[in-house]
């Protein structure tokens, strides 16, 4: 907000890294990397990249967090001290408190938690490199990684993140666009039930231009939706063939 | 804290459920009204600007504290902001003592949201020496009784408590800064920017305002949505899921209903009260 980027973040209708406002960064995603987890994603949205590993669903410790008819979801989002320009001190911040939180509501709704009673689905969210979008790319490794875990779910979600630089909305913020654009919102979708399962907002939006936000989240959602199917058969196939 | 794990047996549950789907609330209200809204401001005298809501039975109050501080490297021409919001064991059977917990922290930084982007502080008004020195301006706000609707409830305590604000004279002589607590000018807000948020509870495909601690453990999604009449400045997203219309919705109501809760707001800051009564 008032604060002057280093570059315009728009010129000529093209954005800092060449892409037009609409245009999502590459995505590239892997499953099954972690041989300890129960499942395990690596997603990059560009240059940020999120390793997810799923626990569970396993016995609780402390015991007394579990309920006695459904499984509880843990969730711990957490940006590596190397993952910024600056270095992060490794202590949890305000900031990964509470997108800690939102990401585990988002994921609690697609999970069928009354098929684990009493037990725990542990989610651990990594930043390795950290270039905008964070908890979106998040949410995306997250869902693989509990698809990879063979945790029934409803739907896979997906992460997108929705910004404005000046009146022009735009898909996925880089550093750059976060941190000097005029607005940040990050949607996670349930994509065939067409369900939104986080939302937040940063800066000031009219209605329409949220409304517009909410369109081009769901568009770019479809991509990426095909590309998490493509990654998931592909690591059902070779576990089959094991 | 765990939020408050009650247990509402399913008889009351399924009675309510049909309340509500006839439109019906248990307390006579309907799906989108308030519960009755009282605010009274300048309630703690050690406190520079004050205020306490009470909406149905919750009640919250809120304060703020001016302290000298250094300005953050990227906003050397604006004061600090720091919103902080507690859950003390009094309020609820179910709080427990502890620094704020997620949904204590998720509270505080939606109304930090709110407030920033709506202008609604003069930060700029909190800079002594631009660059060295500004006003830190905290707003702590403190849960008092809890049955339901604490984000909207402590935004409420929290932009009255700013209205109400008075800040200390700051003295430079020479590289010190001192500040007189014994004169104080009243800050400057912009009324017109007051953000306000309005939570929506979803119980089966039913939107409620306002719910009250029973409809709150009840409910199957939660949506906050922040404005100041006009633009939307903070949106955040509970459990449960929303279609994009279910927020469309949300966002155009929201609108009419901040317009006309800021004129009774607005009302109620006017004269402050002096005494700490709840």
């Amino acid at each position: 907000m008032a604060k002057q980027p280093p570059v315009p973040l728009l010129s000529n209708g093209k954005r800092v890294d060449g892409r037009l406002p609409e245009e999502h960064r590459p995505v590239t995603m892997q499953v099954g990397v972690l041989p300890n987890a129960n499942g395990s994603a690596l997603v990059a949205y560009g240059n940020t990249v999120v390793l997810a590993a799923v626990y569970g669903p396993r016995e609780p410790i402390p015991r007394y967090i579990t309920a006695p008819d459904k499984a509880v979801i843990r969730v711990r989002y957490h940006m590596a001290p190397f993952s910024t320009d600056d270095r992060k001190n490794p202590a949890p911040t305000r900031r990964e408190i509470e997108i800690s939180k939102v990401v585990k509501e988002a994921l609690e709704t697609v999970v069928f938690l009354e098929q684990y009673p009493k037990s725990t689905i542990d989610v651990f969210l990594e930043v390795l490199q950290a270039d905008g979008s964070t908890r979106v790319t998040s949410i995306t490794a997250a869902s693989l990684a509990l698809a990879d875990a063979g945790i029934p779910l409803r739907d896979l979600v997906i992460g997108v993140s929705v910004g404005k630089v000046g009146d022009t909305v735009i898909v996925d913020l880089n550093k750059l666009e976060d941190n000097y654009g005029d607005g940040d919102l990050p949607i996670a979708i349930a994509y065939r039930k067409g369900w939104i399962l986080l939302m937040q907002l940063d800066g000031v939006w009219k209605p329409s231009e949220v409304k517009r936000g909410l369109e081009l989240a769901f568009k770019a959602a479809e991509n990426i939706y095909r590309s998490m199917r493509e990654t998931l058969k592909g690591r059902y196939m070779t576990v089959v063939q094991q | 804290m765990s939020y408050p794990f009650e247990i509402i047996p399913s008889l009351r549950r399924e009675t309510l459920r049909r309340l509500i789907s006839e439109g019906k609330r248990p307390d006579n209200r309907q799906l989108l009204s308030m519960r009755d809204l009282s605010i009274k401001v300048g309630v703690v005298k050690t406190a520079d600007g004050s205020a306490i809501v009470n909406l149905g039975n919750t009640k919250v109050i809120a304060g703020i504290k001016f302290e000298l501080g250094k300005p953050f490297e990227d906003t050397p021409n604006e004061g600090n902001l720091i919103v902080n919001l507690e859950t003390p064991p009094l309020a609820a059977p179910t709080f427990e003592p502890g620094p704020p917990d997620e949904n204590a922290i998720e509270i505080a930084r939606v109304i930090d949201r709110a407030l920033r982007h709506s202008n609604y502080i003069p930060l700029r008004d909190l800079v002594i020496i631009p660059g060295k020195s500004v006003y830190t301006m905290w707003i702590d706000i403190y849960v008092l009784n809890h049955d339901g609707n604490l984000i909207d409830s402590s935004m409420l305590a929290a932009v009255s408590a700013i209205a109400n604000a008075q800040v200390p004279r700051a003295i430079i002589d020479g590289d010190t800064v001192k500040l007189d607590k014994s004169t104080k000018i009243q800050l400057n807000v912009n009324p017109q920017n007051m953000p306000l948020t309005v939570t929506y509870y979803k119980i089966d495909k039913y939107l409620i305002v306002d719910p009250t601690l029973e409809e709150e453990v009840m409910s199957d999604g939660r949506f906050t949505v922040a404005s100041d009449g006009e633009n939307i400045v903070a949106l955040q997203k509970g459990g449960g899921y929303f279609t994009p219309e279910e927020v469309d919705s949300m966002i155009n109501s929201t609108l009419s209903i901040v317009k006309d809760l800021k004129v009774k707001v607005l009302e109620m800051i006017k004269n402050p009260t002096g005494s700490l009564m709840l």
